[in-house]
């Protein structure tokens, strides 16, 4: 590994040959790592990679079973979060950890308050020094108001307030831009590059490459939980990083196969939700790839929602192979062969501490009784078929699917709705959140449901998936269908312009 | 998901640099609506029945008030910290008798009351390590301890009965006395309250009850010591219990094996119609204290109004619906009020 921009100071903080083991898993082999003040360093890899139980040994959680972690060249060992904490390493999780009643300036200084005499709070100390964070940070944020109802991107703004007020050295970012609009993401980057000037070391990681080609100066990979490389980022492609984390050349991200449409298998006609959407009608055929794009908002999740019947809908038809859906009845809408892949895998996809096994058979429950009981062999066998198809990676099928990673649980959920053998499949955002490697084997997996007849709704605020993997492009744009494009005319362009409603429909 | 208070019309900015914190502020207010409930009611009553408010009116107001004052100060702690005690009732009663059984044998009242208080302690580390330690959901674990507790006293009490008679004349004056209209007892609670108080405010630890009732996990990566917050929120409430104990026995001079019963019930009313949160994080020992002045209050309200007593229980339940209706109805009207402040914030 080389670090040529260095012109010599010692890294802050280094992780020596660190391996960890849960039970059988090996989550990290032998991993190194070397932060230095002053840069922005990406930690790439897929899910499952070790990314998470790396941050974790970094923070004080987790402990390694072998291997040290070095605070400017000192072997240190971190009891807990708090030791970590008080060595001046922050970090900023993928979901923010506040404490929703207490105020903003509580929740940066919870357990170390500036204190009067006899050990009291000072108040107005904390007040001030939130205040001044504030500033420094360049937003307007009330130090008195409560962290509940703070949106994603001030929520993790606070949580850079609290790295700031203890004079981080090292600041470790899981995925900070995931839920963050395109404004946001610029702020926050804003103030990562200021840290980086006033010498912190940051950690970064995330999921959009350009993001890392955009902050980053060095990348270390991870792959299975062992180190792949550490370089410069100067010289690198996209590609070449993908290369490193998948290990071996992504086959095509968009294996998208030419299918011949058949009959229509989805019509929704004149689809209306007083102030949620308005006159919608498409029909998706056989064999066909439909993409709803638009804005977050525009009602695409709303509409998928109505057709399948989670939300009764106040007028407007939709058919399923000829048959006339009842509103608002998921139970008819899942006999007529429609499937429903939601957005939000953990709070609707999949019941987190049931295993993967009970996860794929509850679309099941119907087909696996015998004289009303459950057949728990019928059941295992069939979720068993499903797991292996997909390729979910896990250890024993009886495993609860929150060991799992994020990629894998999305297999998961395809796999609990593909096990119903629906004829029309609607996916919302299918590969929100999953590393390229995974996207591309959903990608796959949709393409072929697509050649063997099933018809595909597929939600994605993904322009490029849209681009790739549709056969037409739907697009809405305030509750309405704004446009509907062929294949061959669909360009971010083109997609972009009905979305923000500047092109007639 | 569970704010409890009203929230100032979201126009108004706090000023920066004065000492009014809006989270404060927002507490009172959820005070400040049961104090002017209790108030209402107060007044009705005394235009009713001008006896009502005479000085040994307050006093009995007062008096029937402290007990539950102070098990709902200590109550107040462990739901802060999303947890609860049950057991409250039985450690009340076994204290009791055990002071009265002290002092029945010529021993000094301030060291029954310590004796109270400690037992209290012993049996509030039982839940504080069965509930840290052991993993087990509260509700569990203080409903078993809440039996065991009482099987013990039982066992020991057995048909044995504590007069007044059996206590030291200066015991029961201090139960029964008073300067002018308030009594000694109300004074040691007040105490109590405002201690408690202060410290929750004061004192990193206090805060941090909060901060674990409000997120746990949060509580646990910020280096919070979790496990000893919530033991000392459980052996604050025991000892609290205790003395409490003491305190009935002093009041009532009457102890016997059902002492306390069923009385974890109305210690959780008063605290939840006090606007302590049951999911934890928020809410305040004033706000139970006042739950508690409320509820006890109706007991001497509906007689002097010549209601029939059969409607205290049921009063009591609508009390604490509407506590919850209107906790959920501001909670979600503060989160829509925060969202559009936000906005503004963009």
């Amino acid at each position: 590994m080389t670090h040529p921009s260095d012109p010599g100071p010692a890294p802050v903080l280094a992780l020596k040959d660190i391996s960890k083991s849960f039970g059988a898993v090996r989550a990290l082999r032998d991993v190194s790592l070397e932060l230095f003040p002053g840069e922005v360093h990406a930690l790439a890899g897929e899910n499952g990679a070790g990314k998470s139980t790396l941050i974790k040994t970094l923070a004080g959680v987790h402990r390694p079973d072998a291997g040290q972690v070095l605070l400017d060249g000192t072997p240190v060992a971190f009891h807990g979060p708090g030791d970590a904490r008080d060595a001046g390493i922050a970090v900023i999780y993928q979901e923010p950890t506040l404490f929703p009643d207490l105020s903003i300036a509580e929740n940066i200084f919870m357990g170390r308050q500036p204190r009067r005499a006899l050990g009291r709070i000072d108040h107005k100390a904390t007040h001030a020094a939130t205040a001044g964070l504030m500033r420094r940070l360049g937003v307007e944020l009330d130090p008195d108001r409560p962290a509940r109802g703070l949106s994603i991107a001030d929520q993790q703004i606070v949580e850079i307030a609290k790295a700031l007020s203890f004079d981080a050295r090292v600041l470790i970012m899981d995925e900070p831009t995931a839920a963050l609009t395109g404004s946001e993401v610029a702020r926050l980057f804003g103030v990562v590059r200021t840290l980086r000037e006033q010498g912190a070391a940051v950690l970064f990681i995330s999921h959009r490459l350009e993001e890392i080609f955009k902050i980053c100066q060095r990348v270390t990979t991870l792959r299975d939980g062992a180190w792949i490389a550490s370089e410069p980022l100067d010289g690198m492609t996209e590609d070449d990083l993908v290369r490193r984390m998948v290990g071996r050349d992504l086959d095509e991200l968009y294996p998208k196969q030419d299918v011949e449409a058949g009959e229509v298998a989805l019509s929704v006609r004149r689809l209306t939700r007083e102030g949620v959407f308005t006159d919608v009608s498409f029909d998706v055929r056989h064999g066909e790839i439909v993409g709803l794009a638009g804005l977050v908002g525009a009602g695409r999740t709303e509409v998928a929602r109505a057709v399948f019947g989670i939300d009764r809908w106040d007028a407007g038809e939709v058919e399923v192979d000829g048959r006339i859906l009842t509103n608002g009845a998921p139970s008819t809408a899942m006999a007529a062969g429609l499937a429903l892949v939601p957005e939000d895998r953990r709070a609707q996809g999949l019941v987190m501490d049931m295993s993967i096994e009970r996860n794929i058979g509850l679309t099941g429950l119907r087909t696996t009784v015998r004289a009303g009981l459950m057949d728990r062999g019928a059941e295992r066998s069939r979720s068993l078929d499903w797991a292996v198809k997909l390729q979910v990676k896990y250890a024993r099928i009886a495993d609860t699917v929150n060991t799992l990673s994020g990629g894998n649980q999305q297999k998961v959920v395809l796999a609990k709705w593909l096990a119903t053998g629906p004829r029309v499949l609607i996916v919302d955002e299918p590969t929100r959140g999953i590393d390229v490697g995974t996207k591309a084997e959903v990608h796959r997996l949709l393409s072929e449901l697509a050649a063997d007849g099933v018809a595909i709704l597929m939600i994605s605020s993904d322009l490029p998936e849209i681009l790739g993997m549709a056969d037409r492009v739907l697009v809405m744009h305030e509750g309405r269908l704004a446009a509907e494009i062929p294949r061959s005319e669909a360009t971010e362009e083109t997609v972009m312009a009905a979305a923000t409603g500047r092109a007639a429909a | 998901m569970t704010v409890t208070a009203p929230n100032p019309a979201p126009a108004a900015e706090v000023p920066k640099s004065s000492g009014t914190r809006l989270v404060d502020r927002v507490f009172r207010m959820r005070e400040l609506a049961i104090l002017v409930v209790f108030l209402v009611m107060i007044a009705v009553t005394q235009a009713g029945n001008s006896e009502f408010l005479s000085e040994q009116g307050i006093k009995d107001l007062l008096l029937n008030a402290t007990i539950l004052v102070l098990v709902a100060t200590g109550q107040s702690l462990v739901v802060i910290t999303r947890n609860v005690d049950l057991s409250v009732g039985s450690t009340l009663g076994i204290s009791a008798f055990a002071a009265g059984l002290y002092l029945q044998d010529g021993g000094n009242p301030v060291v029954a009351i310590a004796l109270a208080v400690l037992l209290g302690i012993g049996f509030g580390l039982l839940n504080g390590l069965l509930v840290s330690f052991g993993q087990v959901p509260a509700l569990v674990v203080t409903l078993g301890t809440l039996y065991i507790i009482r099987g013990i006293d039982s066992i020991w009490v057995g048909s044995r009965q504590i007069t007044a008679a059996d206590l030291p004349d200066g015991f029961v004056d201090f139960g029964s006395g008073g300067v002018s209209a308030v009594p000694y007892l109300a004074l040691i609670a007040l105490a109590v309250l405002v201690a408690t108080a202060y410290c929750l405010r004061q004192f990193g630890s206090g805060r941090e009850l909060y901060a674990l009732g409000s997120n746990p996990e949060a509580a646990r990566l910020a280096g919070i010591p979790v496990r000893k917050r919530i033991l000392i929120a459980y052996t604050f409430c025991g000892a609290l219990a205790g003395l409490a104990g003491a305190l009935y026995l002093a009041r009532f001079g009457n102890v016997d094996s059902s002492t306390g019963n069923g009385y974890e019930l109305t210690v959780v009313s008063a605290v939840v119609v006090g606007g302590v949160v049951f999911t934890g994080g928020s809410g305040s020992v004033y706000g139970a204290a006042l739950g508690a002045l409320l509820l006890t209050s109706i007991n001497s309200v509906l007689p002097a109004l010549g209601v029939s007593s059969v409607w205290v229980m049921a009063i009591n339940g609508i009390l604490l619906v509407l506590a919850i209706a209107v906790d959920r109805i501001v909670a979600l009207r503060v989160a829509s009020a925060l969202k559009k402040r936000n906005a503004r914030h963009g």
